[in-house]
């Protein structure tokens, strides 16, 4: 019994290690240890062996399958390594062909700057107020204190649609619409598209701006210079500071053009800025007496700032664009740069 | 607006440098768009005294010997003929910067260096100049428009630069007015400027002349006087034409203005120096002895200076004389009376006329002068006689003739003296936020003549009649702070203001939300101009009573090209592509979203509507009808709505693949594919396909809320069918068979269609996935086959659909 079972010990574990696939590893454990295995078929035999001898012969038994299924466990764990292995450098991949993506586009430059704006203002506790691009001449010139014959109607040239209408030279229109709502306080911006007669590299007909309207009890010419403090180092960054130069609109005054320090050369001086350190971003002042007065707002009591930015120009200065022209013109090689994700 | 330094000091003492002034200028509103030496070209050139100077034999040329003092004696080579020995001549040293001229010494063509050179054999160190190489005329100096050496003066020292004494050390600031301040249109208002922010004073100009004891009877009539408020003229007699003396015509050169002659230099020097514009008339051509301003009959005529001719409206201002018209007003005279090298006898015309008449007379006759220009900004009625009395004081200084008694005006009457004004320094401070002290304000309003008084919060100023800007305490904010200093005005955050609640509305979140969907889409935003050309319609070939047709035009467009507003957004995105294509790129997705502007009525009675569009353009090998159909789709997800379509015709797309898109019933769009027509007008190399969604309709359903469906308790069941149906079946016709016959169909979806060999040739295979959600109970066998046949005996009675075998 003893030398049987070690001779099927030595044979199985001979033809395990002589063995080169799992499938016939299965085939050696079914013909050892199966039903009809070697192995069982010696313990059939069992009942022939005298009961004292019983334990000793068991425990051989026991050590034969230990060793077999032992030796079996190993080899398979070492086959199926091998498989997996195989299987790996089968799917052998070159890392550096492109990758597969679904395509995605992009908003366009100034929507992107204009909701850049609005997440900014918005913030700050800005409404949004869009306005009409078609436009009275009240609204967009008479009511912001530029009558007729006034010299700052010189400063735009107007497209008219008819002697009352025209296309609006300035998001400023948008003003008169809110204040004659009656309601207090305002705190709105109003972007959108505007229009004059100008065509060529920097100039185009049609660009858009930003106009922005605070009015409240006590405002100054301070909290316009606070919160264009604020504005500016989240448009361009923390590091950038204000400027006000006096200038004028007819619809404020004071008014002031607003430059900023040099983003790219810190003041320095360079190209962007033609070597004077500052960048004119936007132009602001308080609010005319005579246009919240118009509106039948009490000066007495209400005051209040304005500014209007151009959203083409923040655009051109952040993506470095040259020519205006390119924002209009929906080529897939120039939308595809300004990404926005 | 052009002012010399040299100019300028002649009204302020300026003991800073240009640089330094161009700083002040600047903080307090006067931005120097431009500062420019005189001779900025010019670099080491000094005066040269000639010592010898012998013929090169068999040439032009001349050897000299040249003393330049310090910098040493030179040889140098000179061809001009006016070299001669004991005179003295600027001399460009080796280095020197100097212009370069063409073979006839005149034309410059930039700027050179002066090197040591040979001419026939002989050394020359360096160049003896001319007046032109300097960049000067006989204008800026003197002698300098002379096609040979500049003469210099003899008491000029050897060897010094001679940029001073040829005046072009002088500075020329180029600046920037504003709109509110006509009145720094001139000499005399910037010097005003610059003597306030300097802290000077600023010397009046001076208006003394004496009369002669002629007089002759003459009067003036202003008709107009809305248009002309003031109208004064001065009579001057033993007129004398002549060359203008050395020191105006520079300063006149130096401002762009030629000089003429002595009588029209003293217009032009007043129009610069005081910012009135003048006129003079040759008397002995003025008829009936007046002047009548009135306005033109329609189709009068009259010929200007410049000899054109102009046929008038009853718009446009005239001056006239007894018996016909002397003078476009404020634009240009009349050739009838011009001065000519003759005239004896001058009428000096100084008036106001109405900015606007002039702006608008000027821009319609295509007319236009530096008077005009001047007018248009505004000129004050305070210059009036200020300028008259300028130009006399001028006649008489330059002895161009006599100034007689006769002095005429006819005014309506308005005050020419500073107007008080009160205002709060507490309101002052409340505008700027800061405290000025007291004694700054003074001290700056006193700078600006304003003749300040504070008496506790009560300030008092007079203001000039040339400051018609100042209306308001804010006016005399600003004018505090612009010379305070914008430094001062500390950063504050609105301490006294509410809070308000801000951020986009609905529509505005809904939108973006959209664009964001049709760019994970793969699509770019595009933005076209809200104008476009008559010819966009016809490109769409859209017929004669298309709606989109009916659209505005602008009066005044930049060219016809942009000269409508638009009624559809799709002419540009088709251009966009063809532009695309045209730069090899062949395929790509757009969108846009803009208005439309349809008018109620034309022309414009009232606001039009400005309706959102949203366009959707793509093109390339791979889109197709449904490639696009599936980015209106993304747009009904984007708002949880469902779109259906049904086929529809549009003169630019195909026939047959084009749909109309509603939205529960509602018709918001359509969509198809561009006619190869029209692809083929725009050079296309791939098919384009076009989407319009009407976003006003579209915004009905904006902000739709999204509510939870509890998951099914079972699992659901899917079935495929397989159908052989006529070839114009549509889908939509079984989808809706399918779901009408069983209320368990959540979902039915078309997964393939087959036309071919294997059937007849009017027949196509659609096979569809159909999904049944169950409710309350697990959906077993039986009741899916009660289902399954509810379904085909619904297709077969509707529409005679079988399953296929």
């Amino acid at each position: 019994m003893k030398e049987k079972l070690e001779a099927i010990k030595n044979s199985a574990l001979s033809q395990i290690k002589e063995t080169d696939s799992l499938e016939k590893l299965n085939d050696i454990r079914v013909a050892f240890l199966g039903k009809k295995g070697e192995l069982t078929e010696v313990l059939k035999g069992m009942k022939d062996v005298a009961p004292e001898d019983r334990p000793k012969v068991g425990q051989i038994v026991n050590e034969t399958r230990e060793a077999i299924e032992s030796l079996l466990a190993e080899r398979i764990a070492m086959f199926e390594a091998e498989k997996l292995r195989r299987r790996y450098k089968a799917e052998k991949i070159d890392v550096t062909m492109p990758a597969k993506k679904a395509a995605r586009g992009n908003l366009h430059p100034i929507t992107q700057i204009k909701n850049e704006l609005i997440d900014i203002f918005g913030s700050m506790g800005f409404e949004i107020y869009e306005g009409t691009e078609i436009e009275t001449d009240h609204y967009n010139f008479t009511a912001l204190n530029t009558p007729q014959d006034h010299p700052a109607r010189d400063m735009q040239d107007t497209f008219y649609l008819s002697p009352e209408f025209l296309l609006r030279t300035q998001t400023s229109a948008g003003q008169i619409h809110v204040m004659e709502t009656g309601k207090l306080p305002i705190k709105v911006i109003s972007p959108g598209k505007v229009f004059r007669s100008d065509d060529d590299a920097t100039h185009s007909p049609m660009f858009s701006q930003m106009e922005g309207l605070v009015v409240d009890k006590g405002i100054t010419l301070c909290d316009l210079k606070g919160m264009l403090d604020v504005f500016v180092k989240k448009i361009f960054s923390e590091e950038v500071t204000t400027r006000l130069r006096p200038s004028y609109f007819p619809f404020t005054e004071p008014s002031v053009e607003v430059d900023v320090s040099c983003f790219q050369c810190g003041g320095k001086g360079c190209k962007l800025c033609k070597g004077t350190g500052w960048i004119e971003v936007l132009g602001a002042g308080v609010v005319n007496k005579k246009v919240l007065e118009g509106c039948n707002i009490d000066t007495e009591v209400y005051s209040g700032f304005a500014f209007g930015i151009g959203i083409e120009r923040i655009a051109m200065l952040k993506y470095g664009i040259n020519n205006i022209k390119l924002l209009f013109e929906s080529d897939l090689r120039v939308l595809d740069q300004i990404d926005d994700n | 607006m052009l002012a010399p330094l040299s100019w300028l000091k002649e009204y302020v003492d300026i003991d800073v440098t240009p640089k330094e002034l161009e700083e002040k200028l600047f903080s307090c509103g006067f931005e120097v768009e431009e500062l420019t030496e005189v001779g900025k070209d010019i670099s080491n050139v000094v005066v040269g005294l000639v010592e010898e100077c012998e013929d090169i034999p068999d040439t032009h040329l001349h050897l000299c010997k040249v003393n330049a003092g310090s910098c040493g004696t030179f040889q140098i080579c000179c061809g001009a003929d006016n070299v001669r020995v004991g005179k003295k001549f600027p001399l460009a040293l080796i280095g020197a910067t100097v212009y370069a001229t063409a073979k006839d010494h005149v034309t410059v063509e930039g700027v050179m260096e002066i090197k040591q050179g040979k001419l026939r054999g002989y050394d020359s160190f360096g160049m003896l100049c001319s007046g032109t190489e300097l960049g000067l005329s006989e204008d800026l100096y003197p002698g300098a428009g002379y096609n040979g050496l500049l003469e210099l003066p003899d008491d000029a020292e050897a060897g010094a630069d001679v940029k001073p004494i040829l005046g072009m050390d002088d500075w020329i600031f180029d600046i920037a007015i504003t709109a509110n301040r006509p009145d720094c249109q001139s000499i005399l208002g910037i010097a005003r400027e610059v003597a306030a922010v300097l802290g000077k004073e600023c010397k009046e100009p001076s208006l003394t002349y004496t009369e002669s004891d002629k007089s002759i009877d003459f009067k003036v009539n202003v008709e107009a006087k809305d248009i002309c408020p003031r109208y004064t003229a001065h009579y001057v007699t033993d007129v004398k034409i002549e060359q203008s003396p050395a020191w105006m015509r520079r300063r006149l050169a130096l401002v762009g203005i030629n000089s003429i002659s002595n009588i029209v230099d003293i217009t032009n020097y007043v129009l610069t120096e005081i910012g009135q514009p003048m006129h003079a008339f040759d008397y002995k051509y003025l008829e009936g002895n007046e002047i009548n301003v009135r306005l033109a009959k329609k189709g009068e005529k009259i010929v200007t200076l410049d000899e054109k001719e102009f046929e008038l409206k009853d718009t446009n201002l005239l001056i006239c004389d007894g018996v016909k018209p002397v003078a476009l007003a404020g634009i240009m005279g009349g050739l009838n009376s011009e001065i000519k090298d003759d005239t004896t006898e001058v009428l000096f015309e100084s008036a106001k006329f109405a900015r606007d008449n002039i702006r608008k007379s000027s821009r319609a006759l295509g007319q236009s002068s530096d008077s005009s220009a001047m007018y248009s900004k505004g000129v004050y009625e305070y210059n009036t006689e200020m300028g008259l009395k300028r130009a006399l004081h001028l006649v008489e200084e330059l002895n161009a003739g006599k100034v007689s008694k006769t002095h005429v005006s006819d005014t309506a009457g308005n005050s020419l003296e500073p107007v008080k004004m009160t205002a709060k320094v507490s309101q002052i401070n409340s505008v700027l936020g800061i405290r000025v002290p007291d004694e700054d304000i003074i001290r700056i309003l006193a700078a600006l003549n304003f003749q300040p008084v504070i008496e506790g919060d009560e300030l008092t100023i007079m203001v000039p009649a040339y400051r018609e800007d100042m209306e308001s305490y804010q006016d005399i904010a600003e004018e505090v702070i612009r010379m305070y200093g914008y430094d001062h005005v500390t950063p504050t955050f609105m301490p006294t203001a509410q809070v308000t609640a801000g951020g986009m509305n609905l529509r505005q979140k809904t939108e973006l939300k959209i664009k964001k969907a049709l760019c994970g889409q793969g699509a770019y935003e595009g933005i076209h101009y809200s104008f476009f050309s008559p010819s966009d319609l016809d490109l769409l070939k859209l017929p004669e009573d298309a709606p989109e047709r009916y659209a505005i035009s602008l009066i005044n467009p930049i060219n016809v090209d942009l000269s409508l507003m638009r009624t559809t957004l799709v002419p540009q995105m088709l251009y966009a592509i063809a532009r695309n294509q045209k730069k090899a790129i062949l395929e790509g997705r757009i969108f846009e979203l803009g208005n439309k502007f349809i008018a109620k009525e034309l022309p414009l009675t009232e606001y039009p509507d400005e309706r959102e569009t949203l366009c959707i353009g793509i093109f390339g090998e791979n889109e197709n009808f449904f490639t696009l159909k599936g980015m209106a789709e993304t747009v009904a997800d984007a708002l949880d709505v469902k779109f259906t379509y049904t086929p529809s015709e549009k003169t630019f797309l195909h026939p047959y693949q084009t749909a109309d898109i509603f939205c529960d019933g509602v018709k918001v769009g359509y969509l198809g594919k561009l006619r190869y027509e029209i692809a083929d007008e725009l050079d296309m190399r791939v098919p384009a396909f076009v989407c319009e969604i009407d976003m006003k309709e579209l915004s009905a359903w904006y902000g739709k809320a999204r509510v939870y469906t509890p998951l099914p308790k079972y699992d659901v069941e899917k079935r495929d069918f397989a159908f052989v149906v006529d070839k114009d079946i549509t889908c939509e016709t079984i989808e809706n068979g399918i779901k009408e016959a069983c209320e368990y169909v959540t979902d039915v979806k078309l997964f393939d269609v087959y036309e071919g060999a294997q059937l007849s040739q009017d027949k196509k295979s659609m096979a569809f996935k159909v999904v049944f959600t169950p409710k309350d109970e697990e959906l077993n066998a039986k009741t899916m086959e009660g289902f399954v046949s509810a379904i085909l005996e619904n297709l077969k009675n509707k529409a005679g659909i079988e399953l296929r075998s």
